[in-house]
């Protein structure tokens, strides 16, 4: 027997068997001679037990077919394979010819002017930096004078930067972010469970003016509208109808700047 | 085609070997802990086939020395973004067709009661307690291996067992149980 104190988590070792001989031989000990202790420690077992017949028929299931780790090795590389011939067959096409090529490049790009751009750039940006961890936006909330300034300088248009925070949703910060279609401004925003909305805005040379519109992409999903020759896009990871309120607002605010 | 498809990249085999070695006895436990998140068994191994599609891609990076613990951490993590994602979107199961759906026949005995009575009783525990509880009870790891699949201190496991297991025994002594799994749900406060 030693003399150390039995302590609470000695107890929870016990109940889970992870104690030596001779320690469980002094918690038992123990046990004997405290029974509210013993009653409370004897219903977290009984729990344990319960849980355990609960749940463990589920690992006695037959494994789904599509858990088979071989079926998923080999998908993968039928899908590398794939890409790679995808890849060869286009290089193939555009030294085909010119034309041929500049006909393939149609068929297999989405239109790639206006808000449709624009959208797919937020989307993109959203991708990229929503799920960065270690530094999601270059500038931070409290540098916005220079945020609006840096943006100023690239786009050659002052931006203006909404506040949703009656949605709950705070200004992260942002970044200039490149697209092909020159220099735009991304903002992140976010609330108190760590949702992310990023919105990007850009000069537009086609599509000056367009009403607001919902896309998707993948599991990103946004609405774009353009104003006075400047595009915008909000998206994140919500349904469209849960941003469509929070668009609406951000395209009166930046009306009523304009 | 259908060679070089067979075939496929000669390096990385043994590699390949050593991930199915490993981790394919582990599926029978990622589908259980899986359904402690999500109860739909589809979407439940929704979760897990992605987190076998991580498994793979990042199996050659691994840093870790516990395939076990390395390969829970990446399903715990996919399954807090799916509860987050879920909340966000106000999705919410009904208890009772948790209970039921994870009893797969109706209760009848005793026993089959008081299994769905805990069932119902840990879905009401926050995530964080419940996690540990599952894998310290169901899942049967180590205190230490718990502190690494969560990327907590060990002292926290053990305050967030404590904390599960008084919770629990508190809901499953409480006057409301017994009248049916799930019948908090309607329960105003």
């Amino acid at each position: 027997m030693t003399d150390r104190p039995i302590t609470e988590d000695d107890l929870h070792a016990y109940v889970d068997g992870r104690l030596d001989a001779a320690r469980n031989e002094e918690v038992s000990a123990y046990l004997d001679k405290h029974p509210d202790v013993a009653n409370r420690f004897a219903s977290y077992s009984v729990q344990r037990t319960l849980l355990q017949g609960a749940f463990d028929p589920i690992a006695g299931e037959p494994v789904p077919s599509r858990l088979n780790l071989n079926h998923i090795i080999a998908t993968r590389r039928q899908n590398r394979i794939s890409s790679w011939r995808l890849a060869a067959a286009a290089a193939v096409l555009l030294f085909a010819g010119g034309s041929g090529g500049w006909y393939m490049r149609d068929i297999m790009v989405p239109p790639s002017e206006g808000v449709v751009a624009l959208a797919r750039e937020a989307s993109d940006s959203f991708t990229t930096y929503a799920g960065d961890r270690t530094r999601p936006v270059e500038l931070r909330a409290d540098s916005m004078v220079e945020l609006v300034g840096w943006a100023t300088e690239r786009m050659g248009r002052k931006p203006v930067l909404p506040d949703l925070s009656k949605s709950g949703y705070r200004l992260m910060g942002g970044r200039v972010v490149s697209t092909p279609h020159g220099a735009g401004l991304m903002l992140m925003y976010d609330n108190d469970q760590g949702t992310r909305l990023v919105m990007l805005t850009r000069p537009m040379a086609v599509d000056q003016t367009r009403t607001m519109t919902p896309h998707s992409q993948g599991k990103v999903d946004g609405w774009a509208w353009a104003s006075n020759g400047m595009g915008y896009s909000l998206v994140g990871s919500l349904p469209s109808q849960a941003l469509h309120p929070l668009a609406d607002d951000i395209r009166k605010q930046v009306q009523g700047e304009a | 085609m259908a060679r070089l498809a067979r075939g496929g990249p000669t390096t990385g085999r043994s590699a390949m070997d050593d991930l199915l070695s490993q981790v394919e006895p582990m599926i029978p436990a990622l589908r259980r802990y899986a359904r402690g998140f999500v109860h739909d068994a589809v979407a439940a191994d929704d979760l897990v086939q992605d987190c076998l599609e991580r498994v793979i891609s990042h199996w050659h990076r691994r840093r870790n020395e516990d395939a076990r613990t390395w390969v829970f951490a990446i399903l715990h993590n996919l399954a807090v973004n799916r509860l987050r994602q879920a909340a966000r979107r106000g999705q919410h199961v009904a208890l009772e067709e948790i209970a039921d759906d994870l009893m797969a026949h109706p209760p009848t005995q005793e026993d089959d009661l008081a299994r769905a009575d805990v069932v119902s009783a840990i879905q009401q525990l926050a995530e964080e307690p419940r996690s540990v509880l599952l894998l310290v009870a169901v899942e049967d790891l180590s205190y230490a291996q718990v502190a690494e699949v969560l990327a907590i201190p060990i002292g926290t496991v053990m305050s967030r067992l404590s904390r599960a297991r008084e919770r629990l025994r508190q809901i499953l002594e409480s006057p409301a149980r017994g009248v049916r799994p799930g019948s908090h749900l309607r329960r105003v406060k």
